[in-house]
Order: C-alpha cells, then sequence, then structure tokens
C-alpha cells in the first residue's frame, strides 16, 4: 500500500479517529481542520499532540480553517457535521477538493444525500474521484459491496441503519418499557445525543437510504431526503410491541431503498429474523438479481468502526 | 401458527394430464375422496406443457392433513403434480395499529377494514391499559386474497389517517 496525505476536515468522533489511525493505515495527515481552528504541516501534523489540544483548548491549532483546504494532500476526508439542503459547508470542501483534482471522501452524508447529482458532474471533471463507504452503516462494507456485485445487480435494499433508533426498540421490547422511559437511558449511556430528533425521527435512517437509492440509480435517477416518505419512533408505546412480541414478532425502524423510491418507518419483523438485531448494531439486505439476498451487519456507528471505512476509501483510491 | 394447524385452508394443485377422455374425472377423484372441498378447476384446454400434456390448476379447501393424503393419492393414481401446497387465496397480513382506538370508535374502524380493504378480521388483540386518555395498541390479524395485501394495507392506511391512527405494517414480500 503507498501512502497518502490526507487533508482532515472536521474533528468530531470520526474525524478524530481518522487523524488516531491514519498512521497504522500507513497515511500521513498534512492537515486537520475543524471549524474555528486548523493545523497544517506538509511532514505530517503529530496526531496525539493535536488531539490533546483539541480535547484540552477546543481547537486543532493555530491555523484558520481555511488553511487545511490550501495543504498539500492526496485525499481531502469530508468529516464535518451532516447537513440538510444546500449541505454546506461539506459541499464546497468537496467541490474545491475536486476542482484541485484531489480524491475526497465522505463521512458526511450532506452533500451525498442532498447534492448526489452534482457532486458527480464535479467529479466527472476532476482527476480526482469521491467514496463515502463511510456515509452509510458506518464500519459494514456496503457501499463497497454494491459496487463490486455492481448497482444493476441489486433490486433493493433494506434494513436497519440507525442504531439509537434500535437502541430504543431493542429495550422497549426487552423491558416493556415506554419510549420516554427508555430514551432517558440511552442519553445516560451516551446512545442517544442530547437532541435525538434526527435518530429517532427516522432523518438520518432516511439519508443512509437515499444514499443507497443514489447509488443503486447509478446515474438513471437523483434522490433527496424530500423524496423520502419516513416515519420515526417517538410515538410508538411499548403496548404495540408487547403485541408484536405475543405473536413472534418486533417492530424495527426498517429503511428500504427500491427503484421506487426510499422509505423509512417502524415495521413489523419476525422476531427470530435477520432484520430483528439487537442493542445498537445495524443491518442491510441487499436482493441480488442472481445470488439471492445478502445480509450484511455490523457496527454502524462510532469514530474509530466509522474511521475504519474512510481509511478503507482512502487505501482503494492510492492503491 | 401451530394454533391454525388444523384449519381448512386453500390449496392450489397445477396438475399435468394426459390428452386422453377421462382423465380430468380420474384425477378428480382422488379429490373428493380424500375429503377435499373442490372449489375451481381451470382446465387449459389447447394449451400444452413441452411434455405434450394439459395443464390443469385445481383450487382445493381442506386441513393441511389432509392435502397431503389428497396429493399422494393424485400421484398415487399416475396423475403428474407438478405444484402443490402453495396457497393463492388467504393471505395473512398482520398489522398494529396505534392511536386513540377506544375514542375513535374501534368496531366502526374494524368494520371500515372489512368492508374497504377486503380483509376478513381473524383476530384482534387490544392493549389499552392506561384506559380511555392514553395511547392504545391493537393488532389485527387479516386474511386477504393472494396479491392484494398492497392494496388492503393502502386502504387500511386510507382509513386510519381519517382517524389519525398509525398503522404499523409488516415488512411484507410485496413491499419489496
Amino acid at each position: 500500500m503507498s501512502g497518502a496525505r490526507l487533508a482532515v476536515l472536521g474533528a468530531g468522533a470520526v474525524g478524530r479517529s481518522v487523524v488516531e489511525l491514519a498512521e497504522e493505515y500507513g497515511h500521513t495527515v498534512t492537515a486537520v481542520a475543524d471549524s474555528s481552528s486548523a493545523v497544517v504541516d506538509p511532514d505530517g501534523v503529530d496526531a496525539e499532540a493535536v488531539l490533546q489540544r483539541k480535547s484540552d483548548e477546543g481547537v486543532v491549532g493555530d491555523d484558520d480553517p481555511d488553511d487545511a483546504l490550501g495543504a498539500a494532500y492526496d485525499v481531502l476526508v469530508e468529516a464535518t457535521p451532516t447537513t440538510l439542503g444546500d449541505a454546506e459547508p461539506g459541499f464546497s470542501h468537496v467541490k474545491q477538493g475536486l476542482e484541485r483534482d484531489k480524491h475526497v471522501v465522505l463521512a458526511n452524508k450532506g452533500p451525498v444525500a442532498e447534492r448526489y447529482g452534482e457532486l458527480r458532474e464535479l467529479e466527472a471533471d476532476s482527476e480526482g474521484k469521491i467514496r463515502f463507504e463511510a456515509t452509510v452503516g458506518g464500519a459494514i462494507p456496503i457501499l463497497s459491496t454494491i459496487e463490486d456485485f455492481g448497482p444493476t445487480h441489486i433490486t433493493a435494499a433494506r434494513g436497519v441503519l440507525n442504531g439509537t433508533a434500535n437502541f430504543i426498540l431493542s429495550r422497549m421490547a426487552a423491558e416493556g418499557l415506554d419510549y420516554e422511559h427508555v430514551l432517558a437511558e440511552a442519553q445516560d449511556l451516551g446512545v442517544a445525543e442530547a437532541d435525538p430528533t434526527f435518530d429517532v425521527e427516522g432523518i438520518d435512517a432516511a439519508l443512509k437510504f437515499v444514499i443507497l437509492s443514489n447509488v443503486l440509480a447509478d446515474g438513471d435517477q437523483e434522490f433527496t431526503l424530500e423524496d423520502a416518505t419516513v416515519d420515526g419512533i417517538t410515538d410508538i408505546p411499548g403496548t404495540a410491541l408487547d403485541l408484536a412480541a405475543e405473536d413472534g414478532r418486533t417492530i424495527r425502524l426498517i429503511g428500504e431503498s427500491t427503484p421506487e423510491g426510499v422509505n423509512v418507518g417502524p415495521r413489523l419483523v419476525p422476531a427470530d429474523g435477520p432484520l430483528s438485531v439487537t442493542g445498537t448494531l445495524n443491518i442491510v439486505q441487499l436482493e441480488t438479481t442472481h445470488a439471492g439476498r445478502l445480509n450484511i451487519s455490523g457496527r454502524g456507528a462510532g469514530g474509530p468502526e466509522t474511521a475504519t471505512a474512510v481509511l478503507s476509501d482512502v487505501s482503494r483510491l492510492v492503491d | 401458527m401451530s394454533d391454525t394447524g388444523g384449519e381448512v385452508q386453500t390449496h392450489t394443485v397445477r396438475l399435468e394430464l394426459v390428452d386422453e377422455p377421462g382423465e380430468l374425472l380420474r384425477a378428480l377423484e382422488p379429490i373428493s375422496e380424500g375429503g377435499g372441498n373442490l372449489l375451481s378447476i381451470y382446465h387449459e384446454r389447447g394449451n400444452l406443457t413441452p411434455r405434450g400434456h394439459i395443464p390443469v390448476e385445481v383450487d382445493i379447501s381442506c386441513a393441511p392433513s389432509r392435502f397431503d393424503n389428497i396429493v399422494e393419492s393424485l400421484r398415487d393414481t399416475g396423475v403428474n403434480v407438478i405444484q402443490a401446497g402453495s396457497e393463492r387465496y388467504d393471505e395473512e397480513l398482520v398489522v398494529i395499529l396505534v392511536g386513540h382506538l377506544v375514542d375513535t370508535d374501534l368496531s366502526d374502524t374494524l368494520k371500515q377494514v372489512e368492508s374497504c380493504a377486503d380483509a376478513s378480521l381473524t383476530d384482534l388483540s387490544l392493549s389499552a391499559p392506561r384506559g380511555r386518555d392514553e395511547t392504545s395498541s391493537a393488532r389485527l390479524r387479516l386474511k386477504t386474497r393472494s396479491g392484494t395485501n398492497g392494496d388492503a394495507l393502502a386502504k387500511l392506511e386510507a382509513i386510519a389517517a381519517d382517524k389519525q391512527l398509525q398503522v404499523i405494517q409488516p415488512l411484507t414480500e410485496a413491499s419489496q
């Protein structure tokens, strides 16, 4: 494997883990930026020192965030927070990278879900390529599996792609508790954020299935969040899970990507079936044209897990 | 479901008959003798299988245990049974309704489901532990005609939306 120089934008859980693990994958981080600061070193930044400073002072260095975009790098890692609509500033970051003929790896779902067509156009005009395995299912190699099969050989994708909602539903079913109760517990454990809207209203899962639809459509059709039918889990009472359990079933927040579109909502699934993963696990089922059904499951979130997907993308781009 | 193991079900059997007089009658005898209720016969005259036989589709209702015996005796009499046991009718659909079920007149909801959604209710479980004020849940087990689950679900969604109820749909093959 040949090492690549990485500019990492975003110093959240994923960005920090990329900085921490890059060396192990044979890559060098030459720039890191968060929303207010940056550190640039053409010979490679001191990962440990950068992360320490981020945790102590809340900044990664003394430079301006824009300096990271102008730094010497081979692959730009876009790991800033997901934004909807115009997907900024993530989209502009990707644009600048591609216009410099550099590769871009995204962990930020916004640009891929909301402006997929434009991204592909920018990529077509560039020497650089984009990859975004980390945007769907964290560490689980979903997009590379689709790539290996070829999008035209996959007719549908469905599954559980939000660990927080899945954790809440599986705890509700196991303990017979109501939504609010389990949500508070999930927040205490750090499984749910203080504002869990994105997760429990199905938006996060919907973005991932929109991305899957974009990949499966392979340019024939473009989807955005607006095209998705989305229902969350906030109105599901414990009694619904009890009734499901009496019948050998359970309720999961299931997303589906088909040529007809994207939908995400609570669905009844067999309690002992592959889709009823428990806790924060994720699973995706791919329907293939010649090879039946594939089930791929694993950890769909977390800093090191998602960074693994980012670094695999980097290696695929530069090898 | 073990509790429905003895229930009468509808079965479709596809037979291939030699084009000779009396063949159809010979094929139907084991069905009535075996306690099956003959519902329909679709005799595709003029349509030959690759082996030059005449395909016949027969719908029978009987208990599952009897069905196996019928298929066996059909085969014993030399009738070629192509497909046996796949139900074309009476598909099952399980949904959970969530909301103010009691306040919105549950029996009216169920009546609408049966009349509009072309489905018959075979089982209902209601869970409303906190009385009328709180959200309650009901599990409906419906029988629908084969291939109409998608339509039934769409109508069910419309009936529920009218009463501001949420439908938790099953992940069905139809939705795939």
